[in-house]
């Protein structure tokens, strides 16, 4: 019973955005015929495929009452990895992609241990590993931008066809994600314990729920996410950009608090964080449709992200 | 409980949320869509007063071809993503020629070499794609040459005594950055790599090296660093004038600004009065309206005849000196003046 009214709950903080998203759409659509079109569109997915999956990684933190806050240079130095494996250390390129999600995967078990174990506040520590990850990036590609990527390691930026319209397989494997970790938060024992972890760590431990290995998992988990994010931004710009990674950093994390998952742990439903991924993603592209500067999306993002904390806020200080 | 929270308040929020939208929407300036053909052009950013003067150019030369004209730009200087999301974007608006200045060089490339096959025409602006040869045309200063302008006038300026130079660069791998880099040091008259080298030329006459990203702070910290280094040096080499800028103010610092011979490339108006201060002692003075309305031009005349540019076109520089030196051609601050870029 509580289970179902919490799960509505949380829907709720999903559709305020999902009606600002529609909205937008109806806006731009009615502005210029170009917008709504399935080609324009399916564009529109496949800009935001990297945001949108370190925002799915970044989710799962939130969702501990946690923050990540080098998920975007996580994932520019798994490209990186990948990359400069696969071209002048001559690495097979599955190989490679592996090297790569492992090297993110790592980082997250880095910030998994020292927020569990050592007890350190994520904030902070992922504030050191934003910057170790960095500083790693460019000592492994030298600070250039690794070219002649092989074909095979861009192959989730090619394109099939669906009725008339081209989609990337990175959009493919994006929603699939989204689809496995919604499946996972609300069907799963590990999904109510994350959503227990986040709500009341003290009374999470106190039922039983294992609450240190959850949030490992959690950290760990993400960073393959990330990992994952990394094969999508080579496929999307078919280079190893040592540059890349500071944009999607602070992305991500609006794209989450869009969404309405809470930033105070416990509370919000997946789906919200591509809902939030997409607003980003629907402002740039209709902007540049009706040839309005895009600094305006950064300005509308920036109010609603402030929108959506104050919602959360508000609505917790009447649950008290 | 949590489920207690009063659903309407949400609702509310989610009502606020849209409103608010609606009013920054209804406030942005808006275009009512002509039939005129498209032109896009992308910046590195949006607010650098360098492409603030590129833009006004553009758009000048848009009205005069009758062409509706896009802007976009990446986020930061090195933002290569949202370059590609910005061409993606003008596209899909009906672009059919992209005007762009790229923030890597080579990472654009792949995205570029997408939109060349759909037909669009692409022109790079102020500074070349690596391979060159990705972009149909390219319109830019030749860096190589502003580099030989100040590099000849420092070394004319510092007469016999030995060079001590300090050079604050850009950043590792950008082609401006090696041509200036090298230009300079050829116009010095010390061994240099040639313009096509994105290796950054070093001989012993050059005894500090900082990389300042083209920022103002950075060049000062960089400074700072090359006279902890050695403080002897007396010739100064800056990538742009922001960097400049900050060097003055790390040799004001150690009192040493009047024994360096300040020497820098761009030619904005703050850098025209670093000049006229005598804080610089010379600029190389490079275009951008030139530049941009050169592209809009050559893409207009693309839409209506089907004629490809191609190769790479000079848009010129010229040596701004506060006090001329006899064997180097240059021009006073007053010229300068007269066709700098940002505040006057």
């Amino acid at each position: 019973m509580l289970r179902r009214q919490v799960g509505a709950l949380a829907w709720v903080g999903v559709l305020g955005p999902l009606l600002a998203l529609v909205l937008a759409c109806g806006f731009f659509a009615s502005r210029t015929d170009r917008f709504l079109t399935a080609d324009n569109l399916s564009l529109v997915l496949q800009q935001v495929m990297v945001v949108g999956v370190i925002a799915l990684g970044q989710t799962l933190i939130i969702l501990t009452a946690g923050v990540d806050l080098s998920c975007g240079m996580v994932m520019a130095l798994g490209s990186i990895v990948m990359t400069r494996l696969a071209t002048s250390a001559g690495v097979p390129v599955p190989l490679a992609i592996a090297a790569g999600i492992g090297v993110a995967t790592m980082f997250g078990l880095a910030n998994g241990f020292l927020v569990t174990v050592v007890r350190l506040p994520p904030f902070i520590v992922t504030l050191g590993t934003m910057n170790i990850a960095f500083a790693l990036t460019q000592l492994a590609s030298g600070a250039q931008t690794v070219t002649d990527v092989p074909p095979a390691l861009a192959i989730l930026g090619n394109t099939v066809t669906i009725g008339r319209t081209s989609v990337v397989y990175g959009v493919g494997l994006m929603l699939a994600l989204y689809l496995v970790a919604w499946f996972a938060l609300r069907e799963t024992a590990w999904g109510r314990h994350v959503y227990a972890v986040g709500n009341a760590p003290e009374a999470a431990r106190l039922s039983g729920i294992p609450t240190r290995r959850v949030l490992i998992g959690v950290y760990v988990l993400a960073g393959a996410v990330y990992g994952l994010a990394s094969l999508l931004s080579v496929a999307r710009t078919g280079v190893g950009d040592p540059n890349a990674g500071t944009t999607e950093n602070l992305d991500a994390i609006t794209a989450v608090v869009l969404g309405g998952t809470s930033l105070f742990g416990g509370r919000g439903v997946i789906v919200g964080s591509l809902v939030g991924a997409l607003i980003i993603g629907v402002f740039r592209n209709g902007l540049t449709l009706i040839g309005v500067v895009s600094v305006y999306q950064i300005l509308v993002t920036g109010i609603l992200v402030i929108l959506a904390v104050a919602a959360d806020q508000l609505s917790r200080g009447s649950a008290r | 409980m949590r489920a207690q929270v009063p659903i309407p308040r949400s609702f509310m929020m989610s009502v606020l949320h849209i409103a608010l939208v609606l009013v920054a929407l209804t406030t942005a300036p808006a275009h009512a869509h002509a039939p005129l053909p498209i032109i896009g052009l992308i910046t590195k950013t949006e607010t650098n007063p360098y492409f603030v003067k590129m833009k006004e150019g553009a758009e000048a030369a848009a009205r005069e071809n009758h062409i509706r004209l896009l802007t976009g730009a990446g986020r930061a200087d090195n933002d290569n993503a949202g370059q590609v999301t910005a061409m993606e974007n003008m596209i899909a608006a009906g672009a059919s020629v992209i005007l762009i200045t790229v923030n890597d060089a080579k990472a654009i490339v792949p995205s570029i070499r997408k939109a060349r096959a759909k037909g669009i025409l692409v022109i790079a602006l102020d500074s070349p794609t690596d391979p060159r040869s990705a972009t149909d045309a390219l319109f830019a200063t030749d860096n190589y040459r502003a580099g030989m302008l100040i590099g000849q006038y420092a070394r004319a300026a510092l007469g016999r005594r030995p060079a001590k130079i300090a050079m604050l660069d850009l950043f590792p791998g950008h082609p401006v950055g090696a041509q200036r880099h090298n230009g300079f040091l050829k116009g010095f008259g010390l061994l240099a790599p040639d313009a096509s080298s994105v290796a950054l030329g070093r001989p012993a006459e050059v005894v500090c090296m900082a990389d300042s990203y083209g920022d103002q702070q950075k060049g000062r910290t960089g400074m700072e660093n090359c006279l902890q280094k050695n403080p002897d040096i007396d010739v100064v080499y800056t990538i742009n004038e922001p960097t400049a800028a900050g060097a003055h103010k790390a040799l004001v610092a150690a009192r040493k600004e009047k024994g360096a011979i300040l020497v820098s490339v761009d030619g904005g108006c703050p850098g025209i009065r670093q000049v006229a201060a005598g804080e610089l002692a010379a600029t190389a003075q490079q275009y951008p309206v030139r530049m941009a309305a050169m592209g809009v031009a050559a893409g207009a005349a693309f839409i209506r005849t089907g004629h490809r540019p191609s190769g790479y076109t000079d848009t010129g520089v010229t040596l701004i000196a506060g006090r001329p030196i006899a064997g180097v051609e240059s021009k006073d601050v007053k010229a300068g003046m007269q066709s700098c870029f940002g505040d006057r």
